[in-house]
């Protein structure tokens, strides 16, 4: 795009990348790169794609089902998301340095980015990136979630249907898809970004640049997996199974390519973080002090950057398979069926712990916060979130016990299942000794933690029933699954999610959110979760299988009364939302304090941070838990006399009690 | 497994305080012994799959093994979040800090020896109850390790342990059982003798299906160019539903049809009737000759592979013909 390319006032006042003060000459908003241009880089991008697609591929017709040109639409895709990455300016800075021209002072890390409109912008502030990803992941779920209640009201009636077959498993799958891509980085994303460096003492994350590449991919893969509804949507659900993705009509390119982006979000984040976590910890800030919820960014990173790209590829030869006719998954042709289970499963399984993982760092803080109590047996947390992360990548088979797939292995697969479930329990351990004599506070985050609580014992102990292959045989693929993975993932993640925003949103944003409609949202939430989605185990265990718009007519009084509670479900996420933007926009009722009395580092800054977090590297003295101890250290020296860093450096036990 | 956590966190607290764990123990006790017994006598015997084969059964009594193993575990936490949030919430006022735990080795390694005692014990009860009863339902590919005692026969007759063939063919959006023992005949029922060794040959001509007899406890996967063999026994007579299990498509919902267990002279009468009809219509005839797998694009009446009419990975690129799926 030329206007970035060509800036006509490319002077900054410094030279380098971390020069320049907020006196730099700053061009109008709409002059400078940002969603606007992003938009018409997309455009451009997109036609020039499919120009280039039915140059390419103007001869192909891959099936009879389908009269339209997989690879113009692919093409499109890609070269439109390039373009949409250039029209932000992703690539300006690549483009400078290579020319050895000095980079622009608009882009640089916090200072000079103020007002509103560096939301909508390419930024290196991770701060700004975090509250991007916030609205970004919240979008992403109020549409998942729509998508979820048009199921439900298809499955009012067995055989009266709202919605036509077709139009349901778009729905389905646009659900399922959506829901899945948000929730990998619902923590991750906003309160990753945001307080990872806050709460490990760094002035920034290590890669800026990629993080905030991280964070404007999620857009365009949003806008590309919608985009399937044009073409009528996608038969497969979230998971994509093969050879029914390559008889598909062109939604399934959509989903492919918008699921693969995300993958490739995913790595970014992961890359930033794991960078991030081991390097830019300040002084003092030792692995048995690190914050519990920066352990399980730790840990989601490692599973992020070793199984998404399986992911990747997968979504490639998918896109292959039905573009240039190659057959990795076809049976027929040489190709395997179960290739694309097993890669698509290799990934799968590691990301319901990449979901899981992040609900539990959480809860983790939230609980010592509120019991004023140390975390009870830090290292068996740590080591907890590391055993489920390591566990994570010898189960996926457990997805495929019925599908003839290594048969002889189902013995060792049902054992790794299973054994996931000590790390697993270590996380109740913890929370259960935090809870010991503890001075319980019920506030709202205090709430939701012992929501998630309840919630992931249903999900966890139902996951033991699917784990066990004869039981398993009646409860594979149906509703009963589906009720397992809404508990773990609805019922964990999202409880988890939720908790957080009520913890953290006062220090992101300066403002607290209304606790009377707080407290109503959450009772409504957690009693309209519990009741949509405990019949489902009954529905699945009584024969209905999962992703069907017909059924049994005796299980239409369950069916209904799960419509019902869902629609109510969904009135307390319209609470919640109503908390939200009335808070944030009209009430702004501040809290610019400690109103937890946190010990944690974060909540130790001004509100909101600074730009560049700390004005000087603290030093950390003791834990972020150390509630209850008498003459405790504070957590960190904010302001440490100079000198005294590079003496911690030279012994990092020397600045302990 | 909570058993040793209580006990050990119920070391005497200091001073007036009440033994919290001696407690929790009890109401422990007391309430997983109700579970138990509930479970076992009031639930088990309603617990789907129900109780119509081997596998069923197999199934069922496993599903009731596990909400045993689990009531406990579920109790205990609930429990002590319960009795928690009752006995140490802050009082009005309070803003003091709790006593500063960092942990207790007793504790944590009694939950630890606990949990890894529970699961192993799974383990082992899954594998023993997956080995014997052949599987328990489950699809085994296409060389299963563990086989259910039978003959193999060519020919299947009444009374005798011969074990029966039936293929399962799925397709878009319909399912197809086929008799080899009964000359190859074809039928959209599914019908079985009871008290008879069943093998299921799971195959499909599109996309990936899964057989589920939901009564009979049988579900297996159907992948193209995949025999996936699953076995169960019949133990009772009566009507089974067969559901797709796997998403396959717009119809996926529409995909089930009823199969029925009957006598094994009514079954013999049936097939052979069955046979003899489509001996006579000629359909028999036309079927293609029955194997272990089928590829649609291929129809040996006519002499021709339809792949290379077609070409399937040149430009034109079909890789199912218009009228796809094919009928065998």
């Amino acid at each position: 795009m030329a206007i970035e390319t060509h800036p006509e006032r490319a002077e900054p006042s410094g030279s380098g990348p971390e020069v320049g003060g907020p006196g730099g000459v700053m061009r109008p908003w709409w002059l400078r790169p940002g969603v606007h241009t992003g938009l018409i880089g997309a455009v451009i991008g997109y036609l020039l794609g499919h120009l280039l697609g039915n140059f390419l591929g103007g001869g192909y017709t891959r099936s009879a089902l389908s009269d339209q040109n997989d690879v113009a639409i692919v093409l499109g895709y890609a070269l439109g998301t390039v373009g949409w990455l250039a029209g932000l300016g992703v690539f300006n800075d690549l483009g400078r340095m290579m020319l050895g021209k000095p980079l622009l002072a608009e882009i640089r890390r916090g200072e000079g980015e103020v007002g509103l409109s560096r939301y909508f912008r390419y930024t290196l502030d991770h701060k700004v990136v975090g509250i991007q990803y916030l609205y970004g992941m919240i979008a992403y779920f109020l549409t998942g979630g729509l998508f979820a209640m048009a199921i439900r009201s298809e499955l009012l009636s067995p055989t009266y249907h709202l919605i036509g077959p077709e139009q349901y498993l778009m729905v389905v799958g646009e659900h399922g898809t959506m829901m899945m891509m948000m929730m990998s980085s619902v923590i991750l994303g906003p309160f990753g970004q945001y307080f990872g460096p806050l709460l490990i003492g760094s002035k920034r994350v290590a890669f800026p640049r990629l993080e905030a590449l991280g964070f404007w991919l999620t857009p365009a893969s949003y806008v590309i997996l919608l985009s399937a509804v044009l073409f009528g949507g996608f038969p497969t659900g979230w998971t994509g199974y093969e050879p029914l993705a390559t008889q598909a009509t062109a939604g399934m390119d959509a989903y492919f390519f918008a699921f693969g982006l995300m993958g490739i979000s995913m790595i970014l984040a992961g890359f930033n973080m794991i960078v991030t976590v081991i390097n830019y910890r300040a002084p003092g800030m030792k692995w048995s002090r690190l914050p519990m919820f920066v352990w399980s960014m730790f840990t989601v990173s490692f599973l992020q950057v070793l199984s998404v790209p399986v992911l990747v590829g997968a979504c490639y030869m998918g896109l292959m398979d039905r573009t240039f006719q190659t057959a990795f998954f076809t049976n027929q042709l040489g190709g395997s069926s179960f290739l694309y289970e097993d890669l698509f499963w290799f990934f799968g399984h590691p990301e319901v712990y990449i979901l899981a993982l992040p609900g539990f760092g959480v809860i983790s803080e939230v609980v010592s916060v509120f019991c004023r109590k140390p975390l009870f047996g830090y290292k068996v947390a740590a080591a907890g979130m590391l055993g489920v992360g390591i566990l994570s990548f010898f189960v996926w088979q457990h997805h495929l016990f019925d599908s003839g797939i290594n048969p002889d292995m189902r013995p060792l697969f049902m054992l790794t299942t299973e054994l996931i479930s000590i790390p697993t329990g270590f996380i109740y351990l913890v929370g259960m000794g935090t809870f010991w004599k503890a001075k319980i506070q019920f506030t709202i985050p205090m709430l939701f933690a012992l929501a998630f609580y309840f919630n992931f014992l249903i999900g966890g102990i139902s996951g033991v029933f699917l784990s066990d292959v004869p039981a398993d045989t009646t409860e594979h693929g149906s509703f009963f699954v589906m009720a397992h993975f809404h508990y773990t993932i609805m019922g964990g993640l999202i409880f988890a999610f939720m908790s957080g925003i009520y913890y953290w949103l006062p220090k992101m944003t300066g403002i607290k959110l209304n606790e009377k409609l707080g407290k109503l949202h959450f009772w409504t939430m957690f009693i309209f979760f519990n009741t949509t989605f405990l019949p489902l185990f009954a529905l699945g265990m009584m024969g209905m299988p999962r992703r069907v718009f017909e059924y049994a007519r005796n299980l239409e009084t369950l069916n209904d009364w799960v419509s019902i509670s869902a629609f109510c479900l969904g009135g307390s996420i319209l609470i919640f939302l109503i908390n939200f933007v009335m808070s944030m926009l009209f009430w702004r009722e501040p809290e610019v304090g400690n109103p937890w009395r946190s010990r944690s580092l974060e909540w130790q800054l001004s509100t909101p941070p600074p730009p560049e977090n700390f004005h000087r590297v603290p030093v950390i003295l003791s834990s972020p838990y150390d509630y209850g101890v008498p003459n405790a250290l504070p957590v960190a020296d904010l302001n440490p006399p100079p000198g005294v860093i590079g003496a911690a450096y030279a012994s990092a036990s020397g600045v302990e009690a | 497994m909570a058993t040793t956590e209580t006990s050990a966190a119920g070391t005497p607290a200091p001073g007036s305080e009440p033994r919290h764990g001696l407690r929790l123990f009890l109401i422990w006790i007391i309430l997983s012994l109700a579970a138990t017994l509930v479970i076992w006598f009031v639930w088990y015997p309603h617990l789907p799959p129900g109780r119509m084969s081997d596998a069923a059964k197999h199934q069922q009594f496993d599903i009731a093994v596990l909400a045993i193993s689990a009531a406990p575990v579920i109790i205990f936490v609930l429990l002590y979040f319960i009795y928690s949030i009752v006995t140490w919430r802050a009082r009005p006022g309070d803003d003091g800090d709790g006593e500063p735990i960092y942990g207790n080795t007793k504790v944590q390694a009694s939950w630890i020896i606990g949990t890894t005692v529970i699961v192993l014990w799974l383990f082992v009860f899954g594998t023993v109850e997956l080995v014997v009863p052949a599987g328990a339902g489950a699809g085994e590919g296409p060389s299963p390790i563990w086989k259910l005692a039978g003959t193999q026969t060519t020919s299947w007759t009444a009374g005798s342990n011969d074990m029966l063939q039936v293929q399962v063919i799925g397709q878009q959006w319909t399912w197809t059982y086929r008799y080899p023992q009964f000359g190859g005949m074809e039928s959209t029922e599914l019908m079985l003798p009871v008290d008879t060794p069943i093998t299921f040959h799971v195959t499909s001509l599109d996309v990936i299906h899964s057989f589920w007899a939901y009564q009979l406890g049988v579900k297996a996967d159907a992948n193209p160019q995949v025999d996936n063999v699953a076995y169960v026994t019949a133990k009772a007579l009566g009507s089974v539903t067969v559901r797709c299990n796997e998403l396959c498509g717009i119809w996926h919902g529409a995909m089930f049809n009823y199969g029925h267990v009957v006598s094994q002279t009514s079954f013999a009468s049936w097939a052979s009737g069955v046979q003899s009809k489509e001996q006579s219509d000629g359909i028999l005839a036309a079927l293609p000759p029955y194997a272990l797998t089928y590829d649609p694009t291929v129809i040996p009446q006519l002499g021709k592979n339809l792949t290379n009419v077609i070409g399937i990975t040149g430009s034109p690129g079909y890789y199912y013909p218009p009228s796809n799926p094919v009928q065998p």
